[in-house]
Order: C-alpha cells, then sequence, then structure tokens
C-alpha cells in the first residue's frame, strides 16, 4: 500500500467515524443517567435536515450546526417527557422517537433534495500537519473534527473529575438512593437526555453540513443504531468510544480501499455496503458475550423507569 | 396543578380507551398540521380518512395494505409479549419475499404446488433471518434490538444486489427487479376486479392461531408470564431462552409469509423497495392493537389509511408522501403518553391531597390506601 492510500484512507476513516463519535458520546452520557433513548436515528435525522435546511437559507455552517442541536434537543424532550414524566417504556418511546424521527426528517427535507452546500474549507494546522503519515489526516481536517475531540476530552473530564458527572453516575446507578441523598434526579436524567439529543443532532448535521454536504432521504442509513451498539462496544467508557468510531468509520469507508486502482478485488459494491452492519453484529456478539463485564460497566438503572412514590 | 396519582390496579378499562385517545390526539394534530401547512384541513381529513373508504375497490386496497400490516404485527405482539424485541421484520419481510421468489422463478410450471412450496419458503426464510439474532442472543446475549435492526439493512442489501444482478429480468431493460411470476405463482383473487387475494385467509389464520397460543395454550401463558415478571417465571421453570426463540422464530415467520404475499399478490415481482417500511410500521400495530389479535387486526386497518393517506398527500395535498411516517410516530407517541392513564390517573390540586369528597369517605379502605 502506498503512503498515499494510507493517508487518505485514515483521512476517510475519521472523516465518516467523527458523526458516530460525536452520537455514541452523546447516547453515552445519557445512559449514563439510567435513561436509554433508542432514538439516535431519529434525533440524527432531525438534526441533519435542520442543520442542512439553516446552513443553506442562513449561509452559515455555525447557525445550522445550532439549528440541528436544537432540532435534537426538542425531538429528544419529548422522549424525556414521555419516560420520565409519564414513565413510559423506555424502549418502545425510543423506537418512536426514531420512526417518527425518520419520518419528520424526510417530509422536512423533501424541497431541500437536490440542493448542495459548498464545502466546509479544511482547517491545516501548521507543522503538526506535516507529520509524516498521519499529519494530514489528523490536522488537515474540517474544524468539526477538532471540536469533536474537544467535545471527547470535556466529557472524560465531565465524567471522571465533576461533581455534577459523579451526580449523573449516581442517578444511573441508582435513582432511589440519589434522590434519597437530595440530588435532584428528574432534572439530571431530562439534563441527560437533552445533551444526547444534541450530540445526535450535531451528529446529523456534520453529516449534511460537512461531509456530503447535502440532504438526500435515508442518508443517516442506520449510523444512529451503529452508534447505539458503539456505546455498548465501549463498555460505556468516553476514551473507547473514540475507538470504535474510529474503527466502524473505517469500516465504512472500505469501499474507497476496495475500489482504488492497486487492490482490484471484484466485489459487489452491495456487500461492501453491508460491512458496517456486519461488524456492529460481530461487535456486539464480541463484547456482549462477556455478561459480567457487560454488567459491571452498564449503568445499574439502565431503561428503568424512576417514581418518586417508591423513593 | 395537574399531578398523577398512581391507582391501586391498573385500570382494563384505560387499557383499551388509550389507544382511542392517541388515535383522536393523533388525528387533531394532523388537522392543525395541515392547517399550519397552509392546506386545507378538511381536504386532508377527507385524503386520509374518507377517499380510502369511498369505494370497494379502495376499501380492497386497504384490507391488503392491513393484511401485510397484520401478519407482521401478529407475530411480533407474541415476542413483545414475552418481551423480546424483535424490531427487525422489516428485515424478515424481505428474506422471506426473496426466498419466495427463488421458488417462483426456479419452478417450473406445478399448479399449485408451486403456491404451497411459496408460503413455505417464505415462513421459513423469515424465520431464518429471525433466527440469527435468536441464535445470537441466546447465545452470546447480543441484543436482539441492534442484530434483528442491523438485518433489516442487510437484508435490504441483499434483494437490492439479487435484483440487480442474479434474479434480475434479463428482458427488464435494466431496471431493478426480477420477471413477472407466472399465474401459478400468484395467490388467487378473492374478489373479482380488486387487487384482495388469499392472503386475507392467512391474515385469519394466523389472528386465531396466534390468539390460541397466547389465550389458550400453557405455552402462551408462560410466555405472558416470562414478559410481565421475568423472574416469577424463572422461578416457575421458564426457559428465557427458549421464549426468546420461540418470540423471535414466530416474528420472523410471520413477516417473511407477509414478504411473500407480497411478491405473489399486488407486486407481482421481487424489486429494490419491496416492502415500504411494513416491518417497522407493524410495530406501531402491535401496541396500538394492544398486542391482542383482535386489536391487531383493527390497527392494521387504522394504519393501513396512514399508508394511503400518504400515498395519497402528494397528489391531492401535494405533500411528501413521508408525511405517514409522521402520522405513524405521532401515533406511538401518542399512545405511550395516553398509557400513563393505565396505571395512574389525573388529579387536579396540591400534590398527594385528593380532593375526597365526602361519599367517597365509604369506600375508603382500597382507595384511600395510597393517597
Amino acid at each position: 500500500m502506498s503512503i498515499n492510500l494510507f493517508e487518505s484512507i485514515l483521512f476517510a476513516t475519521i472523516v465518516a467515524g467523527t458523526p458516530l463519535l460525536l452520537v455514541a458520546l452523546g447516547e453515552l452520557v445519557t445512559e449514563k443517567s439510567g435513561m436509554l433513548n433508542l432514538g439516535a436515528e431519529g434525533l440524527m435525522s432531525v438534526g441533519a435536515v435542520s442543520a442542512f435546511a439553516i446552513a443553506l437559507t442562513m449561509d452559515s455552517t455555525v447557525a445550522g450546526l445550532v439549528a440541528g442541536m436544537v432540532a435534537g434537543i426538542l425531538l429528544s424532550l419529548v422522549y424525556g417527557f414521555i419516560t420520565i414524566h409519564l414513565m413510559a417504556n423506555q424502549v418502545a418511546t425510543g423506537l418512536a422517537v426514531a420512526i417518527f424521527g425518520v419520518g419528520l426528517s424526510a417530509f422536512l427535507g423533501k424541497p431541500f433534495e437536490a440542493k448542495v452546500l459548498e464545502a466546509v474549507p479544511r482547517t491545516v494546522v501548521p507543522y503538526l500537519s506535516d507529520l509524516p503519515l498521519i499529519g494530514r489526516a489528523l490536522f488537515a481536517q474540517q474544524w468539526m473534527v477538532y471540536v469533536s475531540w474537544v467535545l471527547l476530552a470535556l466529557i472524560i473530564w465531565f465524567l471522571a473529575r465533576t461533581r455534577a458527572g459523579l451526580a449523573l453516575k449516581a442517578v444511573g446507578e441508582s435513582p432511589v438512593s440519589a434522590h434519597a441523598i437530595g440530588l435532584p434526579v428528574i432534572r439530571i436524567r431530562y439534563f441527560a437526555v437533552m445533551f444526547g439529543g444534541a450530540m445526535a443532532g450535531l451528529g446529523g448535521g456534520f453529516i449534511s453540513v460537512f461531509h456530503t454536504p447535502m440532504w438526500t432521504e435515508g442518508m443517516i442509513a442506520g449510523k444512529g443504531w451503529i452508534a447505539l451498539a458503539l456505546v455498548v462496544f465501549a463498555t460505556w467508557r468516553p476514551s473507547r468510544v473514540l475507538l470504535g468510531a474510529y474503527l466502524f468509520g473505517g469500516v465504512m469507508i472500505s469501499q474507497l480501499f476496495f475500489q482504488s486502482s492497486e487492490v482490484q478485488i471484484e466485489i459487489p459494491s452491495q456487500f461492501l455496503s453491508a460491512l458496517p452492519y456486519l461488524a456492529t453484529i460481530l461487535v456486539l456478539v464480541l463484547i456482549s458475550s462477556n455478561v459480567k463485564m457487560i454488567r459491571m460497566n452498564s449503568p445499574a438503572s439502565l431503561g428503568k423507569p424512576f417514581l418518586k412514590e417508591n423513593a | 396543578m395537574l399531578w398523577l396519582e398512581q391507582r391501586p390496579v391498573p385500570s382494563d378499562k384505560m387499557r383499551w380507551l388509550s389507544p382511542l385517545i392517541a388515535v383522536v390526539l393523533t388525528v387533531l394534530t394532523g388537522l392543525l398540521m395541515f392547517a399550519l401547512l397552509g392546506k386545507d384541513p378538511w381536504q386532508g381529513f377527507e385524503v386520509f380518512f374518507i377517499n380510502p373508504l369511498k369505494s370497494t375497490y379502495a376499501i380492497s386496497e386497504l384490507v391488503l395494505k392491513a393484511t401485510a400490516l397484520a401478519l407482521c404485527a401478529a407475530g411480533l405482539a407474541v415476542g413483545f409479549r414475552a418481551n423480546v424485541w424483535n424490531i427487525g421484520a422489516e428485515g424478515q419481510f424481505i428474506v422471506g419475499a426473496i426466498c419466495a421468489t427463488v421458488v417462483a422463478v426456479h419452478m417450473g410450471s406445478h399448479p399449485g404446488f408451486t403456491l404451497v412450496l411459496m408460503v413455505v419458503a417464505g415462513l421459513a426464510g423469515g424465520a431464518a433471518w429471525a433466527a440469527i439474532p435468536a441464535f445470537l442472543k441466546t447465545r452470546f446475549n447480543a441484543s436482539e434490538i441492534l442484530v434483528s435492526l442491523m438485518l433489516v439493512y442487510v437484508a435490504d442489501l441483499l434483494a437490492s444486489w439479487l435484483v440487480f444482478g442474479p434474479l434480475k429480468d434479463p428482458m427488464g431493460l435494466n431496471f431493478p427487479q426480477t420477471v413477472m411470476f407466472e399465474s401459478e405463482a400468484l395467490l388467487p383473487i378473492l374478489v373479482q376486479g380488486t387487487r384482495l387475494n388469499l392472503v386475507l385467509g392467512f391474515v385469519l389464520i394466523v389472528l386465531m392461531a396466534t390468539y390460541i397460543l397466547m389465550y389458550r395454550t400453557h405455552l402462551g401463558f408462560k410466555m405472558r408470564v416470562a414478559g410481565e415478571s421475568p423472574k416469577a417465571a424463572r422461578y416457575a421453570g421458564v426457559s428465557a431462552k427458549a421464549m426468546v426463540w420461540l418470540g423471535l422464530l414466530i416474528g420472523g415467520a410471520c413477516a417473511g409469509l407477509a414478504g411473500m404475499a407480497e411478491v405473489a399478490g399486488p407486486m407481482g415481482q421481487l424489486t429494490d423497495k419491496i416492502s415500504n417500511g411494513y416491518g417497522f410500521a407493524a410495530i406501531i400495530v402491535a401496541f396500538v392493537g394492544r398486542l391482542h389479535p383482535l386489536g391487531i387486526g383493527l390497527a392494521a386497518l387504522l394504519m393501513a389509511l396512514f399508508f394511503i393517506g400518504g400515498e395519497q398527500s402528494q397528489q391531492y395535498l401535494g405533500l411528501p408522501g413521508s408525511i405517514s411516517m409522521v402520522f405513524q410516530g405521532m401515533l406511538l407517541f401518542y399512545l405511550l403518553a395516553s398509557d400513563v392513564l393505565i396505571r395512574f390517573r389525573i388529579r387536579w390540586g396540591r400534590e398527594g391531597q385528593s380532593p375526597a369528597p365526602p361519599a367517597a369517605s365509604a369506600r375508603v379502605p382500597e382507595d384511600g390506601a395510597t393517597t
């Protein structure tokens, strides 16, 4: 493999992994509070379409991303209200978010199909981008990629070093005990759900505004679901989300590798497109079979409603 | 202030009223949406709720759509009852359609026999696709939610590869589709002049069979116990693994049968867009129908209205067909929200203080215990 090919594969891997990183980090924080929001696919979809529509009409990348986050937050609030206040089943409500979000994005996005945004230029970090092999891939990316690293660092710090992070984890382990020591369980869970919504919206926005940059119906194509699997893969540890996101990013761009001039292998394109989904299943199998590790790392109250009356 | 008071026992009345409340709220929100989009709400109502019922033909189309939804939902409901979250009916539908297509395309002319074999292939194909998450769940503890969902995308790509490649109609001008099936490979029409076919019989059989299974057999009882209280089920010696297998296999087989009926019915061939989202909508049908075969039949008809309304809204309202998915998602939201009324009642006043009227004091023992 030539150096050039290696560089471009690494570069594309990071681009493809970035939305997964953003969404999975958001879902991780949501799940740390004990809330299992399966609606990431829907949240990403509304985020992507809102971000694209606003970025196009207001001619502003930042405004687009903010719109994507707001859309994600709004839809996640519906999820939050139904699961937290009305104590509905979290799995079913998450499914509703996914179905509704995908449908709504297709509906809202119709007028914006077949339009293209101007590509966001790459931000080249001086000196670092001259590093051999990895320089260009890591330090000549669009700026959202750097933002995703900052967010990762902030989340690691928040969960490990802050009081609020500790409170979040306490709620996720045992909302009843957390309530007993005076933590506002309901408020904390709402914030966690909203944060997850914002990050999923941002991830969707990255795809439609930075990566493609355009909107087509169904373009999220299961990335929200893959992000959910990534949280399991990472056993609820943010640093491992990074590893998983780029691993999957690599699988997603495998087409690039197989279609490159040096490796001529005749494989149906559908098979290559199926790889990320098959890889997700494989990863789930490898991680989940270690029941003890899952049980030790997953928030103990994950998916269970909190009733004040029982506290 | 409004607040929620836990009921001493869940309300059976609300269990069945809640879907009605959800439907009414969905329709009202829909009308509001039409108005906000600058459309005539009444015209929107007409497209979704009047036009599909206007003529015998329209009704037959509605029933035909409902059959696919009811088949998928009836199978899913068995799994949901046992707390097995198969959300990949869409993929099982596609694989059922693929297997039936392979039989239809490769079998010579054997009147009667071809169809029987196609039914078997559809059932087996759907069940086999669902067996993957069942195996990975029972053997490796992998989430059946994510695995069954991932397999939807894989099934979709598999169908796409087949109709672009090995199964492509050589005379089809390069369209991604197989040859049209011979008449022996098509389900016989039940009502002349319509497309309503024998699938209606399949639906009645499946609804009845799932009813008997869930409510009239010991196995069904065990599944319901496993769903409502996994702990109690474990003490009673119910095998959780067996429940996962049963739930997924039955769900997969039913979805596969629906896929078979789609290619052997209204489509008459396999294309790369065979499913239309029936498998996902069926999840909503199962919940709105309260996981009960009778409810599922009614909910499938309702959801079929949304499908047909969505198809026609482009033409009559100038709105994208995806509006149907918006309504479907909304219906599920409203249903889950209304379900709070099964276990709680809404109270007005200061939280924790029920404004107990004097007459109520006579029956305090059961009622007053919770306040």
